[in-house]
């Protein structure tokens, strides 16, 4: 950050920017005055909804169907000075067109979506080119292939022709930013753009970012809702909630200082899960609750029409044994296709794996294999494993009210009918943190965290042994996760549940697991207790994963080259 | 036991962040088809639509009741009488004015070029109409007989066409009452055939998958890559002759469907395939309920209003491809009166230039489609008021 | 990409042999065999029929042999260009057919071609311009074009060409290029005609066309790449021109498969109202007077159009889809 002068490239002046709407308009930001300085990088940073990408969008001048009430954007020349005051422009007309691309760039969070998939990579970099470059095709194909290049995408003549689906995630935000990049613009927006990444890939677009703008002396405004990327890359840092920005000020003053409570609740929220302590790990009994034993399953390969083989078989888990202890918090962690849902799958009975058994042994004592369909005809093993979903918007009946789905299975399994049943719903509502006024509520009525109470509620219902979640607070922001975390540990406290609990962010994993086991392609390739895994890890890519993840503390950045 | 790490949050955050999602939606009590009718009811079109549609049925099945003359009766005097209108308010010589119905009767023109008698209007003859009077025999809605027709000429004799008559002298109105009974019923009876195959046949397919799905997809595929109108017709015209109206009507509905179930079925085995992949289907599983409970309490009721809007927006179609085979001669057949039998009277341009009101039928079927087509759209908006 | 060919043409030939056993049913649905029943309409009007002629026709189509065995003779008439013998027309089903099927394919090409000419312009600027004026009219011309029935719209346009302009619209030629040999004469004459039964025709399937491509384009808008392209400095127009458009094309490239059916359905209705000397008047007497050998063969050639059309844009598809030509599944 050498190069930073204190001249903005961009100042925000009083900006706001409204939905209209039919009874009034909703005010998306409202009077946003920010400056955008060459070689610094910019947080944003706040909930959904809190206006980030509007403001993005402002800046670019492309906010339809909403309007710009009001304010100004303007953007300063860096040799000459000269400003130029972007939301007087017509959004289309051949001024702002010329900024657009040229001298503002923008990356968005699904690169899939946001790159035309019926045109090649390189027809769109050259597109960018061409609009603002006075060059001929074949030069414009040249500049394309360096872009490619300097984001270091393998062999760039080749890719140039490539479609965006032929392309991984983290390739195609990398040739997202080549196309932004082409023009070697002052400003680079960036709305999430690693949101939608696993944690290693996040590191490398991060980085990558990081070293363009070194290179170049980029401004960049980055839109997240991830403290961890904040403390990591930040300068300056806003922080915004509900259209306004509430707090504005340099990385350091926001992590350890702030001043609005508001940021000191987003801080607390991921410090909270970081600086957690080890919790002392519960008496273990001679035998485990569940024997995961050598499991491997695979999927698909369909037989093709003519020959007899088997192709395309994908190996989703080789050689998979663990152990889950009465008790205890066992934390399963990964990237996306690690396999750590098909084996949370495998628990449930809904994938059959080829070799390998899981032994349960239920409260009876009696030995069951779960990979046994018979295991699962038994109501027994139902009532005593459960599960609780990622989503917590399909996971419940948008038709059933609120007591109709905790009381199904009450219901099924005969366990209590009538006045007794409707006592029974309201005691669980009430366990779960809801009140027992909700029941006739449909799920639509309710909140993201609350709707995950009551798919806890519903898990808990048949007083189970273990349950299994998956990936259960992903769905949810910051302070809402935690309350959902905080739930679970009571629960398990106090109804001696063991939880199996599948997750990829590995701050939650900390926080919640007494142990923790590391899958990669398929495999589990570390266990340990969770504070071992996660401060000291001994696998190679245990180690590449934790080095990936963002600490939320701007005065431990760890963020390396890989 | 006590959790031994602080509680991040206190549990007040709680209540102010989350209930804020609450507000509005009248805290959430309304249950799927409460949602579903008050989304349809902010459908305007589809509103309005409804309730003509209702005149409709009102007009199906009290079509006898409310024909002045019995529709298969010929009366070679009045051969393509033009429409009479409807007047309701009479002038009498003094000038002063009153309320009752009334239609003018008819005087008998030589056409100078052609030497052909035409009938034309004579508002001297003033026709005054009764409520309530005794017309032909029938059966009310096919159980109760009478003699009773809402309305009629006062004097039994007097011709009576308010839309005017046929090629035979047969009253119009009368026919179009009759045969919109007819078309609407071969809707709704092909519909009611096309929904048995279509939930039987797309639900096992999308329940089981599999090779039974496969050769579904497939048949449907081929069904639907072949030009309907002329297999409906090859089928149909493959009828011996001697069939009774009755067994032919049956028969026709049956082919209609035998080539309209394939959109249901593909609209049921699209929704089940989605259903099946629902996290609370799967929910519902582990709560250890049985197969048949799955799928009736909690696969059923959500795809129940995709079939009744695909099935409403089947019914428009089924009702354009009978007056298309019985217009062509080769559907519904004389007596039987349809709209499409209706319109085969108009098919040649002379007889359409000289009474152009045999295409009255054809009002009728463009307004029945349109309403159908937008309670339909209207259904479809409202069917899922969970989408996100 | 030849696999993807191969694959697809097998289906085809598939599908037709499924087909051909469609038609053959039907052919074999009236009681009785059918040259019986042939006999037996003659001789009621008073005709009679050589029996040298009676016999050679039994044993070409193996009439006492069973079923399989007809179903074979016929088919392998029909992969030998015999389609058999008209007994209503007393003339091979071939000679009619030559006849006949440069005007029909003529009729409903050209329908298919005015009605995405019409619809794509139209739903594009539906979908640009959603619930503008312009918009609004669309989509009510659309609601009529869907709600009234071709035979019905070919009457009214008959009847009001005739009443207020005095003209007849019926017939493709002016009686006196009825027989007459191709010429420039006779081909404006044709011109002239031809504007009634292809707006027929079109009417029907352009709303619909207009329909889907106006919600495949309502989709495509709000997609992030168009916001991408836009941050490019792109205007807005050529935006939408290069990227949501060419992108809703696609579905509607593959909407061929329905477009063509629905055109033959129609422009078979049509042509017996506004009495078009194509194949579906014959069609029609051949149905009615359960002249079955001539009417298999023409369904069956209807059902080879339209599966010739699908192929096509399957093709066309794979042509102008990456995804699709690069064998991802699931494109859509």
């Amino acid at each position: 950050m050498n190069q930073s002068s204190n001249e903005p490239v961009l100042q925000v002046r009083d900006l706001s920017v409204d939905f209209p709407h039919k009874d009034g308009a909703f005010h998306a930001i409202e009077s946003l005055s920010f400056d955008l300085y060459p070689g610094k990088t910019t947080c944003f940073v706040g909930e959904s909804g809190s206006g980030k990408s509007v403001t993005a969008r402002a800046i670019m001048n492309i906010v339809d169907p909403a309007i710009i009430t009001q304010g100004s954007v303007t953007i300063i020349d860096s040799k000459s000075q000269t400003p130029l005051e972007l939301t007087s422009l017509d959004t289309d007309s051949e001024a702002i067109r010329a900024v657009r691309g040229a001298r503002i760039a923008m990356i968005f969070q699904e690169p899939m979506s946001s790159l035309s998939p019926v045109h090649t990579i390189g027809q769109q970099i050259i597109e960018a080119i061409l609009l603002h470059q006075d060059v001929n095709e074949a030069e414009a194909r040249k500049r394309a292939i360096e872009a490619l290049a300097a984001v270091h995408i393998h062999s760039p003549e080749r890719a140039v022709d490539r479609y965006p689906f032929e392309y991984s995630g983290g390739m195609r935000q990398r040739a997202m930013i080549a196309m932004a990049i082409a023009c070697e613009p002052d400003i680079l927006i960036a709305d999430e753009p690693t949101t939608a990444l696993d944690v290693t890939t996040q590191a490398e677009i991060l980085l990558l970012i990081r070293e363009l703008q070194r290179k170049k002396g980029m401004s960049v405004m980055f839109i997240t809702h991830d403290m961890g990327v904040v403390a990591e890359i930040a300068d300056d840092v806003a922080v915004m909630l509900n259209g306004r920005i509430v707090e504005h000020g340099e990385v350091d003053q926001i992590f350890h200082a702030p001043t609005h409570p508001y940021t000191r609740k987003l801080i607390d929220a991921s410090l909270g899960l970081e600086q957690s302590d080890a919790r002392p790990l519960p008496a273990r009994p001679d035998t485990p609750l569940i024997q995961i034993d050598d499991i491997r399953l695979q999927f698909g390969g369909h037989k093709s029409w003519f020959s007899k083989t088997v192709h395309g078989a994908v190996v989703a888990l080789e050689s998979v044994s663990l152990s889950l202890w009465p008790g205890e918090i066992l934390g399963i962690v990964g990237e996306s296709g690690s396999g750590k849902t098909s084996l949370g799958r495998v628990l449930m009975g809904r994938y059959k794996p080829v070799s390998g058994n899981v032994i349960y042994t239920d409260r009876q004592g009696r030995e069951r294999d779960l990979t046994q369909a018979a295991s699962f005809r038994d109501k027994q093993v139902y009532r005593e494993i459960r599960m609780i979903f990622q989503d917590p918007y399909s996971s419940l009946n948008p038709r059933m009210t609120v007591e109709q789905i905790i009381a199904e299975p009450l219901k099924i399994n005969g366990l209590a009918s009538g006045h007794e049943l409707r006592e029974r719903v309201a005691t669980l509502l009430e366990r779960v943190g809801l009140s027992a006024s909700m029941m006739e509520r449909y799920p639509h009525a309710f909140s993201g965290g609350q709707r995950q109470r009551i798919g806890i509620a519903r898990a808990i219902a048949l007083e189970p042994r273990v349950i299994i979640a998956d990936e259960s607070t992903s769905a949810l922001d910051g302070s809402v996760r935690a309350q959902i975390l905080d739930l679970l540990l009571d629960l398990r406290d106090e109804l001696g549940l063991s939880i199996i609990f599948i997750a990829h962010d590995i701050g939650v994993v900390r926080y919640l697991c007494d142990r923790v086991a590391v899958m990669h392609r398929g495999r589990v390739v570390e266990t340990g207790l969770a504070h071992q895994v996660c401060d000291a890890p001994i696998d190679s890519y245990t180690q590449r994963l934790i080095a990936a993840v963002p600490r939320p503390d701007p005065r431990q950045r760890g963020l390396r080259s890989v | 036991m006590s959790s031994p790490t602080t509680t991040l949050i206190e549990p007040s955050a709680d209540t102010t962040e989350e209930s804020s999602a609450v507000r509005g939606t009248l805290a959430g009590t309304e249950s799927q088809w409460q949602l579903i009718r008050r989304r349809f009811r902010q459908h305007r079109m589809a509103r309005i639509s409804l309730y003509i549609l209702i005149v409709f049925a009102i007009c199906a099945l009290f079509a006898n009741f409310l024909a002045p003359k019995d529709p298969l009766k010929v009366q070679a005097r009045y051969t393509y009488a033009p429409p009479q209108g409807l007047h309701f308010i009479d002038h009498d010589e003094n000038g002063d004015w009153s309320i009752k119905p009334h239609v003018y009767g008819y005087k008998v023109e030589v056409e100078p070029e052609a030497l052909r008698r035409v009938f034309v209007i004579d508002p001297s003859k003033k026709i005054y109409l009764k409520w309530f009077v005794e017309g032909h025999d029938y059966k009310l809605l096919g159980l109760f007989p009478s003699n009773i027709h809402l309305f009629g000429p006062e004097r039994k004799r007097d011709p009576l066409y308010i839309l005017g008559s046929d090629r035979l002298g047969r009253d119009m109105l009368s026919r179009l009452l009759l045969g919109t009974r007819i078309s609407l019923s071969v809707g709704i009876v092909g519909v009611i055939l096309s929904l048995f195959f279509g939930v039987l046949i797309g639900g096992l397919a999308g329940f089981y998958g599999g090779w039974f799905d496969a050769v579904t997809q497939r048949t449907i595929e081929f069904l639907r890559s072949l030009p309907t109108i002329p297999l409906w017709m090859a089928l149909a015209s493959a009828m011996p002759s001697d069939w009774s109206p009755l067994r032919v009507y049956f028969v026709i509905t049956l082919i209609l469907s035998l080539l309209g179930w394939t959109e249901l079925a593909r609209v049921v085995r699209g929704r089940f395939l989605a259903l099946k992949d629902e996290d609370y289907v799967a929910a519902a599983l582990y709560d250890g309920a049985s197969h048949v409970r799955v799928v009736m309490r909690h696969m059923v009721p959500a795809f129940t209003s995709h079939i009744i809007t695909a099935a409403s927006l089947a019914i428009p179609g089924m009702i354009l491809a009978e007056t298309a085979l019985s217009f062509l001669g080769l559907g519904l057949q004389s007596p039987v009166v349809s709209w499409g039998v209706l319109l085969q009277e108009a098919q040649n341009i002379r007889v359409l230039a000289t009474a152009p009101w045999l295409l009255a039928p054809g009002l009728a079927i463009v307004i029945a489609v349109l309403a159908m087509n937008f309670v339909g759209d209207g259904l479809r908006d409202a069917a899922d008021p969970y989408a996100r | 990409m030849t696999l993807y060919l191969a694959r697809r043409l097998v289906t085809m030939l598939l599908t037709l042999l499924a087909l051909s056993v469609v038609v053959f049913v039907v052919i074999q649905l009236p009681p009785g065999d059918f040259i019986t029943s042939y006999i037996a309409r003659l001789s009621g009007s008073g005709e009679t029929i050589d029996q040298a002629v009676i016999d050679t026709l039994r044993e070409r189509y193996q009439m006492d042999a069973p079923l399989l065995s007809q179903y074979w003779a016929w088919l392998k008439g029909m992969l030998h260009g015999e389609f058999g013998y008209s007994f209503e027309m007393k003339l091979p089903v071939s000679e009619i057919f030559s006849e006949r099927i440069g005007i029909s394919l003529a009729v409903e090409l050209l329908a298919v071609v005015v009605m995405w000419a019409v619809a794509i312009p139209i739903g594009i600027y539906s979908a640009v311009k959603q619930y503008s004026l312009g918009d609004y009219f669309a989509t009510v011309i659309g609601f009529f074009g869907l709600a009234v029935p071709n035979f019905l719209f070919a009457l009214i346009l008959m009847y009001i060409c005739y009443v207020w302009f005095g003209v007849t619209i019926t017939g493709l030629f002016s009686p006196e290029y009825m027989n007459a040999k191709w010429s420039l004469a006779r081909f404006l004459d044709f011109a002239q005609h031809v504007w009634a039964p292809v707006l027929v025709i079109a009417t029907a399937g352009t709303a619909q066309l207009v329909r889907v491509l106006r919600a495949n384009l309502l989709d495509e808008l709000n997609k992030p790449y168009v916001l991408t392209a836009r941050a490019k400095g792109l205007e807005k127009r050529k935006v939408i021109m290069r990227y949501p458009v060419r992108v809703a094309m696609n579905p509607l490239v593959s909407t061929i498969g329905w477009v063509l059916p629905t055109v033959i359905s129609s422009s078979f209705v049509t042509a017996i109202v506004l009495n078009l000397p194509t194949l579906s008047p014959i069609l029609l007497r051949a149905l009615l007077s359960q002249d079955m050998y001539l009417a298999g063969a023409l369904i069956l050639f209807m059902g080879v159009l339209t599966m010739i059309g699908t192929l096509i844009s399957d093709l066309l598809l794979a042509w102008i889809d990456p995804r699709i030509r690069l064998g991802m599944v699931g494109a859509n």
